[in-house]
């Protein structure tokens, strides 16, 4: 650990470097326009759904819409066209989702290691919210998101929306709701990996789960 | 360190050491005919998606603006927020290191490292980790640091440099990828498989079994950022590949190395700065991953954290109330991909991790004027100014670059480690020499003077107290014409045969 030197000469020299900032000026007192756009045009809830399925899409994410009822049926039969056999579920994950599974089901605890991750075929997984303009799904250390090596490792991750709550429009207004979660790590997934390192070509899926499922779940079967 | 010196960067850069000044390596760049091809496609493709993703958000001018004040508000009072970032990723578990210099830094992770007792680390791709040569410091300490985003590892197995921000492999085609991986994978880990081909699909299948290995053993991961909270404490990494995710989550250790400048004041900051970098940077409405962490999370990724702030330079371009602009970069390489001088010259002629124009201003400002390199950074330019309307963050580099100019030419005040020191004007015999010839090699190349008049028809904010140009241009007879009374390209026309 270095002492307190280099802490000090650093924030010596920001100082003497800022000489023409008045000395009276407070941090926050250069104000910030910010007359940029809450969100990108006005929309109905369920155009702001069909938004998040184009953008998800786009992305190359598979997308499904479902009712409640039908929600572990449609689980079970994307598991089993996967070919899957081990799945886990993080805590906090509603267990009749996967109640039609044929599956092995993993909890994580006792903590799975990263060579067991590794031998698993597919998570499934809520998440905090979805970002309808970008296509964007955001995973916090909620129930039924579990941390983050368990949508990382494995190849195949399943992610449910709550379509009635935890859609929003826009970065900013994403961002707002998530302030209050942002003591536990966050991530933010916009379609599966993907590179465009060699000659440009982009190649879906490196390291990251190779296909993204999104199911679209609506609590009110007249809705859909 | 004098200009007087030996041409080397007085700090950091490893890799870079001994670069020849911009020109030279220029022309090495300018015939090889693959280089500027592969170049020209990756910048062309790149420019033009980008400009769709942008076209797409009604309000960019604005993002762009609030942008630029968020940056300039935090850059005036660094000090108080970098106070405030400390307080928040301690309060969070973490543990803050300051590092005033590149040899710093590596000493204090090489020491991080060793502490562990482990002799690997994987690595996400950094340009703070580039600019202080960590790699190499990490290698003489007997540490082996793996790269792990697809275009580092092709740079790392064949023994290369990058080239451009975003996509550092660009230099290379499918072809040369191919043999690296099946020659030099097996060197390093995993081999590549059997048969490998050159479709992209498939390097890139390569790929993650080779590094997937690694991510699942490793105990240590190092990585920058691209935004630092300062109210909440929460670094920020954007990526693509899922590589940055594997290092800041599966390791036990997490070292990151941050420049102060990276700090933004509010968590609601970021609702600006996630709108403005993917676009600009992949052309994308967000990228696949981005990653935030506020020291350490009970039973979720890494159970250390250290975060080490870099100065390195920065403080002194601080210094510079024309120069700081450029600490407001967000690394998009949005200006790499409209830049005619780039295109040509490709990115390792600007001698540091930084190409392009953001290269052409931070390094010599990072660095100080410090040898011919830096010198003739400045005069990598036709000052066309499509750098400046793409960056997203509204960063004026014609201006700097006129300001870098007169420094070189008529010498000045300047900040070197934390000193305000006057330097002499610019030798005659090495940096002249090596400035004339990057604005002569420029100006060779008609096409990177496409927009050449952009600038003299600018703002009079701009207008230099002499031409920008070389030559007899800087000596003290020769006074600015009115603006616009002549273009940039039609005035070296005219003199270039006189004088030159
Ligand atoms: S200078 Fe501007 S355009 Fe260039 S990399 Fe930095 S932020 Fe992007």
């Amino acid at each position: 650990m270095n002492g307190g030197t280099s802490r000090e000469r650093i924030l010596g020299r920001v100082r003497r470097a800022l000489t023409d900032v008045p000395r009276d000026e407070r941090p926050e007192d250069r104000p910030v326009v910010r007359d940029y756009l809450r969100t990108h045009g006005e929309r109905t809830t369920s155009e702001s759904l069909d938004l998040l399925a184009e953008n998800l899409a786009d992305y190359r994410a598979l997308v499904h819409r479902v009712t409640a009822t039908d929600l572990s049926a449609l689980l079970a039969r994307l598991l089993a066209e996967r070919g899957a056999r081990r799945v886990v579920a993080p805590a906090g994950l509603p267990g009749e989702w996967l109640a039609d599974a044929a599956v092995d089901i993993l909890s994580d605890a006792p903590v799975l290691t990263a060579h067991e991750l590794d031998e698993v075929d597919s998570v499934v997984t809520g998440c905090a919210l979805a970002i309808a303009e970008t296509g964007t799904l955001v995973l916090g250390g909620g129930p039924g998101q579990g941390r983050r090596a368990l949508t990382l490792v494995p190849d195949h991750h399943l992610c449910v929306v709550r379509t009635v709550d935890q859609v929003v429009d826009s970065v900013p207004q994403a961002l707002e709701r998530l302030a209050p979660a942002a003591a536990r790590p966050l991530t933010w997934i916009s379609g599966p990996s993907a590179t465009s390192d060699i000659e440009l070509d982009r190649v879906e899926g490196v390291h990251g789960p190779r296909t993204l499922e999104v199911i679209l779940l609506a609590e009110d079967p007249r809705s859909v | 360190m004098s200009r007087d010196g030996t041409g080397v960067p007085h700090s950091g850069g490893a890799a870079y050491l001994g670069m020849p000044a911009f020109p030279r390596a220029a022309e090495t760049a300018t015939r090889d005919d693959r280089l500027r091809a592969n170049l020209r496609h990756a910048t062309h493709t790149i420019r033009a998606k980008r400009a769709r993703a942008v076209a797409e958000l009604d309000d960019w001018a604005r993002l762009r603006q609030a942008g630029a004040a968020i940056k300039d508000r935090t850059l005036r009072h660094l000090d108080h927020h970098l106070v405030r970032l400390e307080e928040a990723v301690t309060r969070a578990g973490g543990t803050v290191h300051w590092a005033a210099d590149a040899a710093e830094a590596n000493r204090i992770v090489t020491d991080l490292v060793r502490a562990t007792g482990e002799r690997e680390v994987v690595k996400v791709k950094s340009m703070a980790t580039q600019e202080i040569g960590l790699n190499e410091a990490l290698a003489e300490a007997g540490i082996r640091a793996y790269e792990t985003d697809l275009a580092e590892l092709i740079v790392q197995l064949g023994d290369d440099l990058p080239s451009h921000i975003l996509v550092p492999a660009i230099h290379r085609n499918r072809g040369e990828i191919r043999d690296i991986f099946r020659d030099r994978m097996a060197s390093w880990g995993r081999p590549a498989p059997e048969g490998l081909t050159d479709r992209p699909a498939e390097l890139a299948e390569a790929a993650r079994r080779h590094l997937r290995e690694k991510f699942l053993r490793a105990k240590v991961g190092l990585s920058g950022a691209n935004f630092m909270v300062a109210e909440t404490g929460t670094l920020v990494v954007v990526e693509s590949e899922g590589n940055g995710r594997m290092c800041l989550t599966l390791p036990e250790t997490l070292i990151s190395v941050v420049g102060i400048e990276k700090t933004v004041p509010t968590w609601r900051d970021l609702e600006v700065f996630l709108q403005l970098l993917p676009r600009s940077s992949t052309a994308e409405r967000m990228n696949p991953y981005t990653s935030m962490w506020t020291g350490t999370a009970d039973g979720d990724g890494p159970r250390v954290f250290h975060l080490v702030l870099l100065d390195n330079g920065r403080t002194d371009t601080l210094a510079d109330e024309v120069g700081r602009q450029a600490l407001r970069c967000i690394r998009c390489s949005a200006c790499l991909n409209v830049c005619p001088v780039y295109e040509r010259a490709g990115g390792h002629a600007y001698g540091s991790p930084y190409p392009g124009p953001i290269g052409a201003i931070l390094t010599p400002q990072l660095r100080g004027l410090a040898s011919p390199l830096e010198e003739s950074l400045p005069y990598a330019s036709s000052l066309c100014g499509a750098c400046f309307e793409v960056c997203p963050v509204a960063i004026d580099i014609p201006e700097v670059l006129v300001h870098l100019r007169e420094r070189v030419v008529e010498g000045g005040e300047v900040t070197i480690r934390g000193t305000r020191t006057t330097i002499k004007p610019a030798k005659r015999h090495t940096a002249e020499r090596a400035a004339m010839r990057a604005a002569r090699w420029t100006f060779d190349h008609p096409g990177a003077l496409r927009r050449g008049q952009w600038i003299l028809s600018r703002s009079r904010r701009l207008r230099p107290r002499r031409l920008p140009g070389p030559g007899r241009a800087w000596t003290d007879t020769r006074e600015l014409p009115a603006v616009p009374a002549e273009s940039f390209r039609d005035w070296w026309a005219r003199t270039r045969g006189g004088t030159a």
